[in-house]
Formats: C-alpha cells, structure tokens, sequence
C-alpha cells in the first residue's frame, strides 16, 4: 500500500464513522454542532496519531497476550496528557471540549486502529494512518455537525441561518441516529454506483 | 508482519509493570507542572465571573481575599465574594450550585447589588444538553438576561410555597427555557439558594 493510499483511505474507503462504524457514543455526543464535532475530530486525531506512533514503536517488546491492557494504558496516559495541558495552558478551548475528552479513552476507533495497524507496521506508515483515519474522523463529525446543527438548531457554524428553534429531535441522541443513517444511505448510493 | 514476541508469565507481568510505571510517571510529570497554570486558569474565571455579575467595584479590595463561607444546612454552603466602592459594600457575587441539573451539579455566580435584587448571572460550570439546557448560558441565548435586574424581595409569592424564584408551570415569574425545564428550574433553584445566602450576610 503506498503512503498516499495509506493516508486517504480513512476518508472514504475505510471512513470511520460512515463505513466502519466505530466510535459512535463521541460522535451522537458531540454532533449537536459543527464545532463540537470539529473539535472532538481534531482531539481524537491528536491522540490518534500519538498513540500509533507510540505502539508502531513498541510493538515488538510487548507480549500477545497483554497488548490490549498494554494499548489501553498508553492511550490513556496520552488522553490525560492533552486534557491536563489544555486545561492549563488553553483555557478556552477547554471550555468547550472539556466534557468530551475523557470520552476519547473509550472512542474504539483508536484501540482498533492500534490493534489493527499500528501493531503490524511500522512508525511513519502508522502515524500516516493515525493522521489519515483522525482526519477521516473529523470530517464525519463536522458533515454531522453541520446537518445536525442546521436542522436542530437553525444556525451554521454557531451564526444563526433561519430564525426560530429547528426541529428539537436533531439535537437529542435520536436524530443523531437519524441523520447519520440518512448520510450512511447517501454515502453508500453514491459510492456503489460510481 | 513483524514477530510478536511469545507470552510467558514472567514477561506479561513484567512487561504490563513497565508500561505502568512509565505512563504513572509522565502524568505525574505532567501533572506537577501544569498543577499551578490550572489553578490560575481557575482563579482567573472566577474572577472574570464576579466581574460579570456586581456592578463596578474597587480593585483595592480584593473580592476573593475577602471570600467567606456562609452555611446554608449542615455540610451545605456557598462562597461569597463581596465587594466594595470607596467605604460602602457594592455588592455580593455568591457561587451558587444546585444538584437538580438535567445531568448533575453545576454551578453559577450570581451577583446581587446590597439591596437584594440581582445585579447579574453567569454560568460557571455545567453539564446540561447541548442544544437544549446549556442555553442558560449568555453565549448560547439571552434567556438569562430574565435574571437581570430581578427584584427578587418585590417577588409576590403567589402559590404560597416560600419559593420567590419559580418557572411559570410553578407559579413563578420566570420563563423556562423551550423543551429545558428542568434545567430552568434548576437555575432558579441556584438563584434562590444565592438569595438565601445573601439574606443570611445581611443579618
């Protein structure tokens, strides 16, 4: 696989949220805007990258049988990490992403994306990934962000389109549901036929 | 495919320990060092928050050297912030938490001028629905401008509970927040737990 194939696959191919389906409990949490979403995407892809490149490295001198616990402890450590330097040096960042950073530890896309390639390749082509499949990450959320906080919320982007409240639902859990099965069905009409 | 190294007792235990260990130290490491930008990260918004909520004051006296603890019950109390223009107390930013949010605890200043109305609000910490309760906050809607100004002694008590800060659906003055009630009564729970407070510091 060439590095560019390595990178772009966590768009479309192999998007996390839209084809593989994993982390979904950060993605209906934070969707309720184009920022949360965007900001989550963004945190997730920094752990994401630090954490492959972390176990790319390691790899060989753990044991098969405590990779999981192995994996699980450095992916918390980093997630600790950014939350206490957030917290300390940005402020408002924090402000806003706060509540959802622990919510990373448990995001499975980043234990699977550990398991099932940082622990087989090596550090640049695992980093490449991390930033690939976080990037891929973020995009879904903020298209999710965005339908979401349109339809719920009647602004883009936090600026206010049409006036009035939006249909409540989008904002709840339910029509997060809703709507990421829409843009699934979307994805995969336009993927088959091309 | 690299080789992945056998699993015996001896190795998992030891491997695992240092794993452990190591990320134990770098957040310890990190920990220490961003201890004290956190707690100034902190007292900073607190003070920007009383900023927000009592009229102009005197920097002189300093509103968080002067913070007392007033008991509301036993094990229950409220910091308050008082501050001063020239001799005169100007105001009282009292942090106020109530345990009736839709999702847990959170916290509020409110401000109130000496003769016991509300100068005004700011939300502190929460963890209310995004979209829905969170818009207590200034930055989401003006749904807490209601507070502002409230002439809380002038309150008529209509359905005779003792409660002066209520939503509509309990005879009260205040407008809920659309599809957030729980959260707006909460609010007002903060806010008539402040003015308790406050009318404890006048006796």
């Amino acid at each position: 696989m060439s590095k560019l194939n390595i990178f772009t696959k966590g768009f479309f191919k192999e998007n996390a949220v839209f084809v593989m389906l994993l982390g979904l409990c950060p993605t209906l949490g934070t969707t309720t805007s184009a920022l949360n979403g965007l900001g989550m995407g963004l945190a997730t892809t920094f752990v994401l990258v630090l954490s492959n490149i972390v176990v790319a490295l390691v790899k060989n001198q753990i044991p098969d049988k405590v990779r999981i616990p192995a994996f699980i402890v450095i992916i918390a450590s980093f997630v600790t990490v950014v939350e206490l330097l957030m917290q300390a040096y940005l402020p408002n960042l924090f402000e806003v992403l706060g509540l959802f950073i622990p919510l990373i530890v448990v995001n499975c896309l980043i234990l699977g994306r550990a398991e099932a390639f940082a622990s087989k390749n090596n550090v640049l082509d695992s980093a490449i990934d991390g930033l690939g499949m976080g990037l891929g990450f973020a995009m879904a959320l903020t298209i999710l962000g965005v339908v979401r906080e349109i339809l719920g919320s009647g602004s883009f982007f936090n600026f206010k389109i049409y006036p009035g409240d939006g249909a409540l639902v989008f904002v709840l859990a339910p029509g997060g549901f809703i709507a990421l099965g829409f843009i699934i069905a979307l994805l995969n009409k336009l993927t088959k036929q091309s | 495919m690299a080789s992945k190294k056998k699993s015996s007792f001896i190795n998992m235990v030891v491997v695992l320990f240092i794993v452990s260990t190591i990320a134990a130290t770098i957040l310890a490491f990190v920990y220490q060092a961003t201890k004290e930008p956190i707690a100034k990260a902190k007292l900073e918004k607190k003070k920007k928050a009383i900023g927000l909520v009592v009229p102009e004051f005197d920097t002189v006296y300093s509103p968080i050297n002067n913070m007392f603890k007033i008991a509301l019950a036993e094990g229950d109390s409220l910091e308050c912030y008082p501050t001063k223009k020239g001799e005169e107390f100007s105001g009282y930013a009292i942090k106020a938490n109530t345990s009736k949010g839709f999702s847990g605890t959170f916290w509020i200043m409110v401000g109130f001028t000496p003769d016991g109305k509300i100068y005004k609000t700011s939300v502190l910490e929460h963890k209310e629905t995004p979209g829905l309760g969170d818009k207590m906050q200034k930055s989401k809607s003006n749904w807490s401008e209601q507070f502002t100004g409230l002439d809380v002694p002038n309150i008529k008590d209509i359905d005779g509970d003792g409660i002066l800060i209520e939503v509509k659906k309990d005879q009260g003055t205040i407008d809920a927040i659309t599809a957030a009630t729980i959260s707006s009564r909460a609010f007002c729970n903060a806010c008539e737990r402040a003015y308790i407070a406050f009318k404890k510091i006048e006796k």
